[in-house]
């Protein structure tokens, strides 16, 4: 059975000839309708249409949006702010760029239905630091935009206020952790905060209720606002609904960005008929499903997962539907979207030191375990790589792993030790072999990232 | 004394264990309720919860009630209601004690929790503790040895950064035993008010610094020496000086203002090499102000007073109270005259000293006089009464109103500005201090009526007294170092300072706080109790015991607030007075720490 075709709803236009990202263009393509027909229903609505829709947040974590959104204390009298994460820094993802890119729009109405939904009158968008060319094309369809009244003072004669406003990051991965983004946009270090208390919903932005949410998600909600949560529901498969970019990259034949139903398509359809199989003489060794962070899968490996009626069944990776749920019951997760492809090729040492030396120098540094432990880590498979590899050098580091994950104060805890316990645990062997083979004759700069 | 309002008891399960303890109240502290260590790095009860370091991870559970009904589920086998653990361990220092949570601190997970904790605190520490002068009272050491796993797995290069880095004048920091708690940045942000300090860097390679163009140089830099729980930041003053084992702690009371600040004198074979705040919640907190760290520096000095003299020479304590008693005897011309003595106490005494001196002036029927000294309050823990005992002198009824504030200035260096500038000049100005009172005196000695003056530590110049006038009398001299009132003084008796003998102390609260003695005092100095009651003995007043456990007896009879208290039983954390007797009086004090003014603000 040939694969599902794509469904694209956040490309719908995106790649088309001719379409271009100004506001004339996506004037003629039906822009901000939406956000108009959106702005004569009652606020409640549209939350309600966003619970009913069942969006789950793209961004790594899969949060369902509605209960974001019904979690915003909206009694304490203070202002309620949003802001969109477009710090996508996520080894692997490049999708939100693309948005940014080729349909800023899209996500400028999206967030104003999302603000009006909400009662939003100042929006954020956070977007990295190295997306210099990103930030320019927001501000200019900001700019585009508020002359037109879709934002701005007075929104499409309604006297509804709401100011957009973009903010450049400086270059961490952490700031793309909801707390520590906040705290970068409040001008100081991005220390993700402890939770309790310091939930956005609750003490976010300024000590005020903010609701964060990814450049994806916000553009699904334009779409739920469009066609309604029921009907979007009923887009890709139970609790897994809508749609999702998936950015495939490595060593495939044809990598790039595919917009699937949730669910819809397997990753063995995703890679060998979508994206074109291996390249030639190659074979598929190893796929991190939903950003670097992830749990890698190795080919050949099947998972036991349990059927609703309480029986089992047996699931090659190829096998694995692209959904959240069944990426989680495989010990992954579908994360950011962020399909990594290594073929046989990869020194499975060489590519967890290259992961390793990311984590180490992206740790921002406040809390312990994450600090020491992925510095640590980076600091034994750079020793491996470079001929220093013991035989013991696998478990330590499963052990070093095990002390950080579940104990940080943020998610980067669980993003830096996932790769190594995965990658120790499934390629234990080679993890063994590196103390029995002869240097390696790379320079360097290969993986010393740091 | 106002009672504190009951707070919102809860019970709180802690390993078993049940305390009912403030609702709020975080894991740590209810912990210590029960005996239970949580131990900890960034966590320290007067600053704000940051929850970085992880040491302090508990297991953690609350009852498990029906989400629908929200009744509680109970277990069969126990019969009492189920507990929800939550997997992941949570932080004690940010979980508070809400009604029902059940803590577990002694299990694998948490053990395990500990010792990777430790180890990541380690494997980039130097391990330099044979020449690091927190070694003795080193949290990385007594948690390394209490918690961690007692062997190393690291075999990698250790991260290199500065050694010796000069944060302030007062202040050293080692950069590669920082364990980033960043108590000392929220110490300086939230009690100095003097946001200096901060990170730079990432990862493992954040580093501590001063911001560009900042020093640490505040009056309050030492409290982060206090504070930090490893040797990154170390005294300039007392680094390499001493090991910490080797020094004795005795309770004392910062003598430099009002606050009477908490203090510990850390001494050895009767020397003194540091003092450190002592926690007291209701004065200090656990901070103190750097300038009062250095008083103990004056103990030392070559100008101390070490011999009893008359007319300048030498004497032995025999003949100088006998010279002192001669000079006591010139009586006045008639009964009914006012007396040609005239005392002149000191808010620098103790209690016990004042009421000596009280005694002795009754028993002369002299006038009393007290020396002020007023400065800027520094609105924490330095006040704008530089006597650390003026309320214990009307107290003990030496003197019935407050002296007036003196114009002879005094220029004091406080520690804040000992640091130079790079062109040489000083970085913040000298502080001045009203020093004065003694008009009215000095006004008596033009007038011919005073024809002795016995000065109770006083230097009479510094007061504002000419040295013409000081021609004119006969001055008996009490005090510690030498000056123009003890070169002009009839007799002298060499006294002890406050690290030398025991006493109390009225601070600006009304609250009566003991200090005790850390050192010996230098040979021919004699306890200014022993002077004061040989001379009120030779005045003709009543025989009272130079011992101050006896002379407590007489103090409390005449002190009704003291009652049956026993400068033993005196509580560490002082004992509040009825200030009544003196409520609406304008005192010089503004707001500092855990201190409001009660008329308002001073003129």
């Amino acid at each position: 059975m040939p694969a599902a075709a794509q469904r694209r709803i956040i490309f719908a236009h995106i790649d088309e000839p001719g379409y271009t990202n100004d506001l004339a263009c996506y004037l003629q393509h039906g822009g901000y309708a939406v956000l108009r027909r959106s702005m004569a229903r009652p606020p409640a609505e549209l939350i309600d249409e966003v619970k009913k829709s069942g969006l789950r947040g793209r961004g790594g974590a899969g949060f369902p949006c509605g209960v974001k959104w019904s979690l915003v204390d909206r009694k304490s009298g203070k202002p309620i702010y949003l802001i969109v994460n477009a710090d996508e820094s996520e080894p692997g993802t490049f999708k939100d760029r693309y948005i940014i890119h080729q349909d800023p729009h899209q996500l400028i109405e999206g967030v104003m239905i999302s603000c009006f939904a909400n009662n939003v009158k100042q929006a954020y968008i956070y977007i990295r630091g190295e997306f210099p060319e990103g930030a320019r094309i927001l501000e200019r369809a900001i700019a585009e935009a508020r002359a037109a009244g879709f934002c701005g003072p007075n929104v499409l004669g309604t006297g509804y206020a709401c100011e957009i406003y973009v903010h450049r990051g400086a270059g961490a991965y952490i700031c793309g952790e909801e707390t520590g983004l906040i705290e970068s946009l409040e001008g100081k270090r991005p220390y993700p905060r402890i939770k309790p208390p310091f939930f956005p919903a609750v003490l976010g932005l300024y000590q005020c209720p903010t609701i964060v949410n990814n450049v994806e998600t916000l553009c699904h909600v334009k779409y739920i606002a469009d066609v309604g949560g029921d009907a979007y529901a009923k887009i890709g498969t139970p609790n897994n609904t809508g749609t999702r970019l998936l950015c495939v990259s490595g060593h495939v034949q044809k990598p790039g960005y595919y917009e699937y139903e949730v669910g819809k398509i397997t990753l063995g359809e995703l890679l060998y008929e979508v994206c074109g199989g291996p390249l030639p003489g190659r074979k598929f060794k190893a796929i991190i499903p939903g950003g670097s962070s992830a749990k890698i899968l190795r080919m050949g490996e099947t998972f036991a997962l349990k059927n609703k009626d309480g029986t089992t069944r047996q699931l090659a990776v190829e096998d694995i539907p692209m959904d959240f749920d069944t990426l989680a019951a495989c010990g992954t997760m579908g994360g950011s979207g962020g399909v990594i492809v290594m073929d046989d090729s990869v020194n499975m040492v060489e590519a967890l030191a290259n992961l390793n030396a990311f984590y180490a120098h992206e740790s921002c540094g406040q809390c312990t375990p994450c600090r020491e432990g992925s510095l640590w880590m980076k600091k034994i498979t750079t020793r491996m790589v470079h001929a220093g590899a013991r035989s013991e050098d696998g478990a330590l580091l499963k052990s070093v792993a095990d002390q950080i994950a579940g104990r940080t104060i943020c998610a980067f805890g669980e993003a830096c030790a996932w790769p190594t316990q995965s990658f120790v645990a499934k390629f234990g062997d080679e993890f063994k072999g590196a103390a029995e083979t002869k240097p390696s004759t790379k320079s360097d700069h290969a993986i010393e990232l740091v | 004394m106002i009672a504190p309002s009951k707070p919102d008891l809860v019970t709180v399960n802690i390993d078993g264990r049940e305390i009912a303890v403030p609702k709020g109240t975080n894991v740590i502290e209810a912990a210590r309720l029960v005996g239970v260590d949580v131990p900890h790095y960034c966590y320290h009860p007067k600053l704000t919860v940051v929850g970085n370091c992880r040491m302090c991870l508990i297991e953690m559970g609350m009852p498990a009630v029906d989400p629908a009904t929200k009744s509680p589920i109970m277990d069969p086998a126990t019969g009492k209601q189920r507990i929800n653990w939550i997997p992941r361990p949570q932080i004690g220092c940010a979980t508070n004690a809400s009604p029902g949570l059940h803590i577990r601190t002694q299990t694998p997970q948490i053990k395990d929790c500990r010792e990777g904790v430790m180890e990541f605190l380690l494997v980039n520490h130097p391990l330099d503790c044979p020449i690091c002068d927190q070694a003795g009272e080193c949290k990385l050491q007594e948690q390394a040895t209490g918690y961690g796993r007692g062997y190393s797995r690291f075999i990698e290069q250790k991260n290199v950064k500065p050694k010796r880095t000069l944060l302030g004048p007062r202040v050293m920091l080692d950069d590669e035993r920082c364990i980033l708690c960043s108590r000392c940045i929220r110490f300086s942000k939230e009690i100095a008010k003097d946001d200096v300090l901060g990170f730079i860097d990432r990862g493992s390679f954040s580093t501590l610094t001063c911001y560009p163009g900042k020093k640490l140089e505040n009056n309050y830099s030492l409290n982060t020496v206090d504070i930090c729980p490893v040797g990154a930041l170390t005294s300039t003053d007392f680094r390499f000086k001493m090991r910490v084992w080797f020094l004795k702690q005795t309770n004392s009371i910062d003598t430099e203002s009002s606050v009477g600040a908490n203090t510990v004198v850390w001494s050895r074979e009767g020397r003194i090499y540091r003092i450190t705040p002592r926690r007291n919640d209701e004065v200090n907190d656990t901070w103190m102000a750097d300038s009062g760290r250095e008083l103990y520096k004056a103990v030392q000095a070559t100008d101390r007073l070490t011999a009893a003299k008359v007319n300048g020479a030498v004497s032995t304590l025999d003949l100088a109270l006998g010279a002192a008693a001669e000079l006591l005897k010139v009586g006045r011309i008639a009964p009914s005259a006012p007396s040609p003595i005239a005392i002149v106490g000191s808010g620098r005494s103790s209690v016990e000293e004042q009421f000596l001196t009280k005694q002795l002036a009754d028993a002369l029927q002299a006038p009393t006089h007290l020396v002020s000294r007023v400065g800027e309050g520094d609105g924490i823990l330095v006040s704008a009464d530089r006597n650390p005992n003026t309320r214990g002198a009307l107290v003990v009824g030496l003197v019935s109103d407050l002296p007036k504030v003196g114009t002879a200035l005094r220029a004091v260096r406080t520690s804040s500005t000992q640091s130079a500038t790079t062109d040489g000049s000083e970085s913040r100005p000298y502080q001045e201090i009203h020093v004065g009172g003694l008009s009215n005196l000095a006004a008596d000695i033009d007038a011919g009526k005073i024809k002795t003056v016995i000065s109770v530590g006083e230097d009479l110049t510094a007061a504002g007294l000419t040295a013409a006038q000081l021609a004119k009398v006969a001055i008996i001299y009490l005090g510690t170092h030498a000056n123009a009132t003890s070169a002009a003084a009839k007799v002298v008796f060499p006294t002890l300072a406050v690290f030398e003998k025991n006493g109390t102390l009225v601070n600006q609260q009304f609250r009566l706080q003991k200090f005790t003695k850390a050192v010996p005092a230098p040979a021919g100095a004699t306890d200014d109790l022993v002077v004061l009651v040989q001379l009120a003995a030779a005045a003709g007043g009543p025989a009272l015991p130079a011992d101050i456990h006896e002379l407590w007896k007489f103090i409390a009879a005449s002190v009704p607030a003291l009652g049956t208290m026993t400068f033993a039983n005196l509580p560490e954390t002082g004992l509040l007075l009825d200030a009544t007797p003196w409520a609406g009086w304008s005192f010089a004090e503004g707001a500092t720490l855990h201190y409001q003014p009660a008329g308002g603000s001073p003129p």
